[in-house]
Parts: structure tokens; C-alpha cells; sequence
């Protein structure tokens, strides 16, 4: 039974290098190859064709799976370089004010990104504010509390929606969600919390906040179904530890589980934040596509990834479209920093509170 | 079947099954075997005409758990069939058998762990200290925090060191302070001879020790509540000689203040160790008794070809 449950884990959504840090420590040692029994093999036997084949076998599958670890890093480069070299003359006439600068216009070919890199960043963490609790809570309830028939069957469903494409959620967003905000959400939310900046200001159902509401949709079914899974890779022995020792099944969900599963945890939230970061479609349809900075939640936005996708067409000029490449290198260098800072994260946590998970 | 009643016929050989209070009058008292917080134990510990070599506070031991006509399913399949035993107080009590015989599945009949498996069915009863586990109004997670359990493999926390031994602390809010949480963690550490090999890294990780060290840790873990029982389902069984050794030798400090009911299917360990030695086969327990007697005189033939190697 609890070769069963390990089994059971496969990481559907899991981009390689997060699947690594999902196995306990104990046992990547314990699955480290074993010496090769052949060397110490006699003389006879090592020429004998049979094991040169296995060795031949083995050079072939390391050369294939080389090449193919190497096209990783082959296309991570030159993206990286063809997104600088299409930068340059932009770089070249606005340096870092590109950066700081809010105005963004095509006319006087005045180009500056703060807006847009807000844009995306304020929707990003909306959506994580509203989808982590979410997301975590109904993975504990499908992985820990629900009766199996119930949790497959929610399962099956959250993992539809999690192919279901962006684009729908955008017209999900204009026909439901932005009428719901007009209407009723945004008012309701003003009526209560109305003497908070963030809801303050008109309100026209289109905005940042939701573009973060839709996002929050879009990323939940990642968070859901990974953590899910981990919480069920979680070995018995750990939960039958904890329950010996006098705990309640909450108690054990809570510290015990959550603590085992938390870097694939982590691994959900970011790649979900990941998501949220990039997410193009959808955003713009419901944003409003404003440049501006608005301490209100209500006031339409912008994000990097809507702009390019919107105006990359019609950029005339070169030094319009450069700008619109910087912005995409932005985006790129974004993503990578806060990979690079979730990395550090869960390495910290996990080196802090143990090796394992 | 073993009573209690055949059980003291089979112990005829050693004087003095009960608690005579005609006899304690003239006895001494053993004044060290007190308790850590200074109480006497339940039952005067006297010192009679003992068989050479065993401790003296086995003969005269308080029951500590008993079952009767203890019955287990799991959903169809029976896998205890009729158990009836006593257990006494501060004295090891191994459990042998070939596996799959349901020695696991007793044991944990014990502090209810069963109770997680779908499809589990318990019938008769398990008494500690008289009272019935499986009662209605009994509790199981109260009961587990009495009774502690070791597994087979080990099974520490990824979490530092301190956090495993004082996990059970914190769950059951035993600790007022951070300092007494300090200090229960050394004392614990200490009682489980792992103290020395720690100190100076609590805060790490506690996969970062060896087999041996971890599965100290686990007895730590679970002796930081304090329970009154513990349970150990093969707890050497993926150690290595010297491990295994540093366990038995600390099972020997723990009885004096616990009551240890140990599975393993190593019978030099079961006769190391234990004062009672139990033998199941197909879940049924088929003899139980003093271990040096079941070692050396099993009255049934099933014991002795186990014991022999003839099968298992
Ligand atoms: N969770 C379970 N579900 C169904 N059957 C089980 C389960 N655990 C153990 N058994 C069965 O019960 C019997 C006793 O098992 P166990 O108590 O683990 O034996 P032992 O510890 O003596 O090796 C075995 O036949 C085993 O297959
Ligand atoms: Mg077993």
C-alpha cells in the first residue's frame, strides 16, 4: 500500500527541473546508480561483445539525452540574445529610462515600461492573493478530507480546466465577470471598503483587479492538481508518525504533510505565478489596456505581455518595435528573477527545516 | 489457548506470579527503581528467590494491558483470531512469529493505529490499565498519547532535529516555555542515548543522521510525551549490528520505566531483550511466557520448530 501511494504521484504539470526537488533526499541517495559491476569484471568477460554492446547502448541513449538536455539551453540562450539584439536601439536611446519612465507614446516615439511592468506585476499578485488560499485549501480537501469518489471526480474537473484555453477565460471574463463588477462586485466592494485607496475611483468593471480575478481562475486549477498530488506522494509512515504521537488528522494534515509536501507546493504556486506573469489573452481582454499607475484596484491597466501582443502589428517605425522587444526582454529577465528568487526560496526552506520533499 | 489463569500455570517455575501482600511484609524494598518525578510505582518492587540473571521487577509486575478474545479483520480477511494475553508493567514483551502471522496487526491494535484503515474491524476487547480502548466514549488520540509507537523503518520528520523530538510536545501542549521545551528536548535526547551524537547540531536536518541515529531519534520522538507504553514493530530490523545493539541496550534502560511490547524476527533479540516472549503464527497467538521458558522449553511444537529454524 505505500508503494502504492508513491506510485501513484506523477508530475502531469511539472516542468523537469521542479520534479527534482520533489523526491526526498533519502531517496535520490538511495537510488544513486550502483558501481558498474563490470569493471570489476575479468578481462574475459569485458571484451566478450555482450557487455560491449551495453556499453555501446550506454554511450548512444547518454549522447541522445545530452543533446536534448543541451537544446534546452541552445534555445534559452538565443531567445535571450535575439530579445537583446532586437533591444539594442532602444536600449541605446532611452538606457535605464526605459524602466523608470511612465509615458508610452507612439507619436513622439517617447517609450518608457513602469506602467506595464506594474500592470503585470499588480495582476500577478492579485491572482496569487486570491488563488494560493484557494488553491491549497481545496488540494487538502481532495487529497486529505474528500471521500475518493468525490476527490476523483473534482480532480477529473480541475484538470479540464486547467487545458481549458486562455482566450475562453477572456470571454469569460468580458461576459460574466466584467458586468459582475460593474454591477455589483466593484460596488459592494466600495461600500465596504470604499475608504481604501485600492477601491477607491471610479469604476468600470474593466480594471486591474479584474484581470487579477480572471487570472486567479486561470492559475487555481495548477495550484489544485499539483498539490493534490503531492499531498498524496506524502508517504503513510510520515502520517502514521504523527498520529501515534496523539495528533489529530488535522493536526497531521497541517504539520506533518503540508511539511513533507511543501517544496512541491512551492513548485505549484510559482509555476502558477509563472503562468500569471506571461498570461497575454485573457488579460487584455478584461484590462482595459491603459497605460497608467492607479493606487485604485478599479482603474483600467496594462501589462507587458498585452502590449506586445497588441501593438506589435501596427508598430511602425524601428524604434517603436525595439521598444516593444525590450519590453519582451523585461519580461523575460522578470520571469527569470523570480524563478531564480522561488529557487532560492525553497532551497532555504528546505534546508532550514530538513532535506526532505 | 493461553488464559490468564494457564498463563501463571506456565510461569509455575518462577515463584510468586501475584502480588502477595503476606510476602511483601517481609521483603525489602529496592529503593532505586523510582520514577523520574520521585513516585513509587504502582506495585512495591520486591525482591524474591529470583531465576538467576533476570530483573527483579518482573515477577511481580501489575497487568498493564490484556486482551480478550481479541478478534481483527481487515474488511474479510481475519488476521487476529481469538487473543487473549496479559502484558505487564515495566517488562519487555517480544512478540515472534514468521511473517505475516499478524504480529504488526496486534500491535497496533494496541494504540488504535488500525483505526486508519479503511475496512478495519476490531471485536473483543483491549484493556489498559482496565479500561477498554475500544469503549464508545474512549479516545483514541488520547490513548495514543499514552501509548508510543516505533516503526520498522524509521520515520523522522524533515524537520531539524529539535522539531522531531519536540513535535508530540507542542501537539499536546505539554510545554509551557520555550525553556521546558528545551529541556524536555535534552532529557529525551539523553534517555534515548542520542543526545552526545546531536547536541551540537539540533537545528539540522534530521535526515542528515544515520539509520540507527534516526530511528533513536523516533524512540526520542515518541518518549518526549511521556507515554506509558511503547510499542516497537521490528524497530532494528534495518540496522546494522552496532545500532541494533545500541537499541537493545537502550530498550534494557527504557523498561525500567516503561512497558515495552517489541516485534521482531530476530529470536536472539527476543530472548536479548524480553522478559515474556509471545509466539504467533497464522493470527492466532499460539504460546505465550516467560522467555527464557519459551526459548528453552516451548510446550508446543509449533514454538520449537520456529525456534529451531524449522520454518519462518
Ligand atoms: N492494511 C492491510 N489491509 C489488508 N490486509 C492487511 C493489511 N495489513 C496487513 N494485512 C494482512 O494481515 C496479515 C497480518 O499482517 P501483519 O500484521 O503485518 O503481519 P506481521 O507483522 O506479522 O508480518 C497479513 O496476511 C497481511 O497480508
Ligand atoms: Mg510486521
Amino acid at each position: 500500500m505505500p508503494a502504492g501511494l508513491g506510485a501513484r504521484f506523477q508530475p502531469r504539470f511539472f516542468e523537469a527541473n521542479y520534479w527534482i526537488s520533489l523526491t526526498p533526499m533519502n531517496e535520490q541517495i538511495a537510488t544513486q546508480p550502483p558501481e558498474i559491476v563490470a569493471l570489476s569484471a575479468p578481462p574475459s568477460l569485458l571484451s566478450s561483445s555482450w557487455t560491449r554492446r551495453i556499453r555501446m547502448g550506454d554511450l548512444v541513449a547518454r549522447g541522445i539525452t545530452f543533446l536534448a538536455a543541451l537544446s534546452v539551453l541552445v534555445i534559452t540562450v538565443a531567445l535571450a540574445w535575439e530579445l537583446y539584439k532586437g533591444s539594442v536601439p532602444s536600449i541605446k536611446e532611452f538606457g535605464w529610462k526605459f524602466i523608470t519612465q511612465k509615458t508610452w507614446d507612439p507619436v513622439f516615439l517617447s517609450f518608457g515600461s513602469i506602467t506595464f511592468l506594474f500592470g503585470t506585476l499588480i495582476t500577478s499578485v492579485i491572482a496569487l492573493l486570491l488563488a494560493v488560499p484557494v488553491g491549497i485549501g481545496a488540494a487538502i480537501f481532495l487529497a486529505e478530507l474528500a471521500p475518493r469518489a468525490i476527490s476523483s471526480a473534482l480532480t477529473f474537473v480541475i484538470e479540464l480546466l486547467a487545458a481549458v484555453p486562455s482566450v475562453i477565460y477572456g470571454l469569460l471574463g468580458i461576459f460574466v465577470l466584467v458586468p459582475f463588477m460593474r454591477e455589483h462586485g466593484g460596488a459592494s466592494l466600495k461600500a465596504a471598503l470604499g475608504f481604501l485607496p485600492i477601491f477607491s475611483g471610479p469604476n468600470y468593471g474593466v480594471g486591474v483587479l479584474t484581470a487579477g480575478i480572471v487570472l486567479a481562475v486561470m492559475i487555481v486549477p495548477f495550484i489544485i492538481s499539483i498539490s493534490r498530488e503531492v499531498l498524496l506522494a506524502v508517504p503513510r509512515e510520515q502520517r502514521e508518525a504523527s498520529m501515534a504521537l496523539g495528533a489529530t488528522h488535522w493536526e497531521t494534515t497541517w504539520h506533518v504533510a503540508m511539511v513533507y509536501a511543501r517544496s512541491g507546493i512551492f513548485g505549484s504556486i510559482f509555476l502558477a505565478l509563472a503562468r500569471a506573469l506571461g498570461e497575454t489573452m485573457a488579460v487584455t481582454m478584461v484590462i482595459g489596456n491603459t497605460p497608467q499607475i492607479s493606487a485604485s484596484l478599479f482603474a483600467p491597466g496594462y501589462t507587458m505581455a498585452a502590449v506586445i501582443a497588441n501593438e506589435f502589428t501596427e508598430a511602425t517605425g524601428d524604434l517603436y518595435l525595439s521598444a516593444l522587444v525590450e519590453i519582451g526582454l523585461l519580461l523575460f529577465v522578470m520571469t527569470m528573477i523570480i524563478n531564480a528568487l522561488a529557487r532560492l526560496l525553497i532551497w532555504s526552506t528546505v534546508r532550514k527545516q530538513g532535506a526532505a520533499a | 489457548m493461553i488464559t490468564p489463569e494457564n498463563l501463571d500455570e506456565q510461569e509455575s517455575r518462577i515463584p510468586q506470579m501475584r502480588f502477595d501482600p503476606m510476602q511483601a511484609e517481609e521483603a525489602e524494598e529496592i529503593p532505586q527503581l523510582k520514577t523520574e518525578n520521585g513516585q513509587t510505582p504502582a506495585i512495591t518492587l520486591l525482591k524474591t528467590n529470583l531465576p538467576e540473571g533476570r530483573s527483579p521487577n518482573r515477577v511481580l509486575q501489575a497487568v498493564k494491558v490484556s486482551t480478550e478474545h481479541l478478534n481483527f479483520f481487515y474488511g474479510q480477511k481475519q488476521a487476529l483470531e481469538d487473543i487473549c494475553i496479559q502484558i505487564r508493567e515495566q517488562c519487555v514483551t517480544a512478540f515472534i512469529g514468521p511473517s505475516g502471522c499478524g504480529k504488526s496487526t496486534f500491535l497496533r491494535t494496541m494504540n488504535r493505529m488500525n483505526d486508519l484503515i479503511p475496512g478495519a474491524r476490531v471485536d473483543g476487547s483491549v484493556l489498559i490499565d482496565g479500561r477498554d480502548i475500544y469503549a464508545r466514549q474512549a479516545d483514541p488520540i488520547e490513548l495514543r498519547r499514552r501509548v508510543g509507537m516505533i516503526f520498522q523503518k524509521s520515520n523522522p520528520f524533515p524537520k531539524s532535529i529539535y522539531e522531531n523530538v519536540a513535535y508530540g510536545v507542542r501537539i499536546n501542549n505539554l510545554a509551557r516555555s520555550r525553556k521546558s521545551l528545551d529541556e524536555v528536548v535534552e532529557r529525551t535526547l539523553r534517555g534515548a542515548a542520542l543526545w552526545d551524537e546531536v547536541k551540537d547540531s539540533l537545528h539540522k536536518s534530521s535526515l542528515a543522521l544515520s539509520g540507527g541515529q534516526q530511528q533513536r531519534l523516533c524512540i526520542a520522538r515518541a518518549l518526549a510525551i511521556e507515554p506509558e507504553i511503547l510499542l516497537m514493530d521490528e524497530p532494528a530490523s534495518a540496522l546494522d549490528p552496532i545500532s541494533t545493539a545500541k537499541i537493545e541496550e537502550l530498550i534494557f534502560e527504557l523498561k525500567k520505566r516503561y512497558t515495552i511490547v517489541i516485534v521482531t524476527h530476530n529470536m536472539q533479540q527476543a530472548a536479548r531483550v524480553s522478559d515474556f516472549t509471545g509466539f504467533f503464527l497464522i493470527g492466532r497467538l499460539m504460546e505465550f511466557g516467560d522467555t527464557r521458558r519459551i526459548f528453552t522449553n516451548p510446550s508446543k511444537k509449533e514454538t520449537e520448530d520456529y525456534i529451531t529454524g524449522r520454518f519462518g
